[in-house]
């Protein structure tokens, strides 16, 4: 107990690293998986395609392997960046395909007559989509997008594999420093996941309350 | 499917898409090209960094990987089954000394990231090894998942059919077993082989542990021959394809299950803790 106190600050730093980690991995994978999603139902085939294809990919490839692929593979290509960058961008882009599918499958929740509505309006596809499809979907995906957020609040701990002493990371160097107090270490950083977990599903919650429209 | 989205595209419009495609291709191969230059130029593409794939040897050390990992996706998922049944029924339970704990059991191990138990796993019980700290972390965290799959499965069912089988006399435990499990299993099926992606795709846990899993064996591989780009295609496409055919697998259970019961109801899912992301 008292070592987990003396150690709060490491701690604490652990998860601001953390939280910094999902700030960046938030923002790249909704710009992302939005882009994505547009492409997906574009009138563009081979838009359709590539939006199809990074989905299928990277959906089954594991979140360690895309580390792998960008902390060892962008250096190979003369990109070089701190650790914690390399973990935004391995975090951010791998969130993307599932936030990508949790869009498209809002975009088909809209009702037909809305989009109809709105071509026979005149609004060509990207109008449709931003201004009519695009927020009445965003509503409806916030429950699912608000599940892959907390998914990838916890994905950010695999970052402590490749060089980012994050939340996770700094139960291991800690446990490593005092292996007698393993356990208060291991459920004083579990309950710092527990709270943010818990904080962001009431953010969502009360986000969908207020956005909700009865259709 | 959303072509509801746009109009037919008529001769401008499919000149000017075929315009746009032409000219993304050409950008999308141009950056390819370039890549493939840069790695070039640091010789990823001489023949002696892909030779370590004509010998035997690395196949057969890539065979091994491949059955340790499905050795630890198989044994998580049987032993997350076992535990997520009787985590299900501890919280359907009409006790709240049993309802209660299994309820902070599920919510702690859904919150926890499962690298850190991992992590935590085999630092406290050196016993285990690799493979057991592995195998531990998978079974608790999946375990809480399907718990919560299993919970909402059966309360998915309507409740007409407990109503009805209570008044045809039947016990607690036959219209568990006889009425609402067969129902829920059927709608829970998609969403248990989606999660068996997710055990498979979490096994690569175990390269920080130093399991010798699939994506470990390939980091021994090109820390011994210096081939990390030949190695890394070579285990993504193998990930790939044992995951897209699992993942193709559950789409068609879902698709028939869905004529079966004609037409799924439109499921509200609440903001979840144990998304399989």
């Amino acid at each position: 107990m008292r070592i987990l106190l003396d150690n709060l600050g490491k701690i604490l730093e652990g998860f601001q690293v953390t939280l910094v980690l999902f700030a960046g991995g938030t923002v790249l994978a909704l710009v992302v998986g939005t882009v994505l999603a547009a492409m997906r139902v574009s009138p563009v085939p081979p838009l359709r395609w590539a939006g199809a294809t990074y989905v299928n990919v990277v959906r089954n490839t594991p979140l360690v392997l895309v580390f792998i692929i960008i902390v060892f593979g962008l250096p190979e290509l003369g990109i070089r960046l701190s650790f914690r960058t390399f973990a935004i961008l391995a975090v951010g882009t791998y969130t993307a395909a599932f936030v990508t599918e949790a869009l498209r499958s809002g975009i088909n929740t809209v009702g037909a007559g809305q989009a109809e509505a709105a071509r026979s309006l005149g609004l060509t596809f990207g109008q449709t989509l931003s201004q009519v499809v695009m927020p009445q979907a965003a509503r409806s995906v916030i429950p699912p997008i608000g599940s892959i957020l907390i998914a990838m609040l916890k994905n950010t701990s695999v970052a402590a594999g490749f060089g980012v002493i994050e939340a996770t990371g700094t139960l291991r160097e800690l446990g490593r420093d005092f292996p007698q107090a393993l356990y208060w270490l291991f459920f004083g950083i579990a309950a710092g996941y527990v709270v943010l977990v818990l904080l962001l599903s009431v953010a969502f919650r009360e986000l969908e309350r207020r956005l909700v429209v009865l259709r | 499917m959303s072509s509801v989205l746009y109009d037919l595209p008529g001769p401008v419009a499919r000149r000017r898409s075929r315009i746009g495609s032409v000219v993304g291709g050409v950008v999308v191969v141009g950056l390819v090209v370039l890549v493939l230059w840069r790695l070039q130029d640091r010789g990823h593409f001489e023949g002696d960094k892909w030779e370590p794939f004509e010998d035997p040897d690395t196949w057969n050390a890539i065979r091994d990987g491949v059955r340790r990992t499905l050795q630890a996706a198989v044994v998580g998922i049987a032993l997350a089954l076992v535990l997520g049944i009787l985590l299900a029924v501890g919280r359907l339970s009409e006790r709240s000394v049993v309802r209660w704990p299994a309820t902070v059991v599920v919510e702690f191990f859904r919150a926890v990231p499962l690298l850190m138990l991992i992590f935590f796993f085999f630092l406290a019980f050196p016993d285990l090894g690799s493979f057991g700290a592995l195998v531990l972390g998978l079974t608790l965290y999946n375990g809480a998942v399907l718990a919560e799959i299993f919970r909402a499965g059966i309360l998915a069912v309507p409740r007409g059919q407990s109503e009805a089988a209570y008044s045809l006399g039947l016990g607690k435990r036959q219209v568990m077993q006889q009425v609402l499990v067969p129902q829920a299993v059927r709608a829970m099926l998609p969403a248990l082989i989606s999660q068996c992606v997710v055990v498979l795709k979490d096994t690569s846990l175990g390269y920080v542990i130093t399991y010798d899993e699939l994506l470990r064996t390939g980091r021994l591989i090109y820390d011994n021959y210096f081939n990390i780009i030949p190695t890394v295609i070579v285990i993504t496409v193998i990930y790939v394809s044992i995951n897209a055919s699992l993942s193709a697998l559950a789409n068609l259970v879902e698709r028939r299950t869905r004529v079966r019961t004609g037409g799924a109801p439109v499921v509200h899912a609440p903001v979840d803790a144990g998304a399989a992301v």
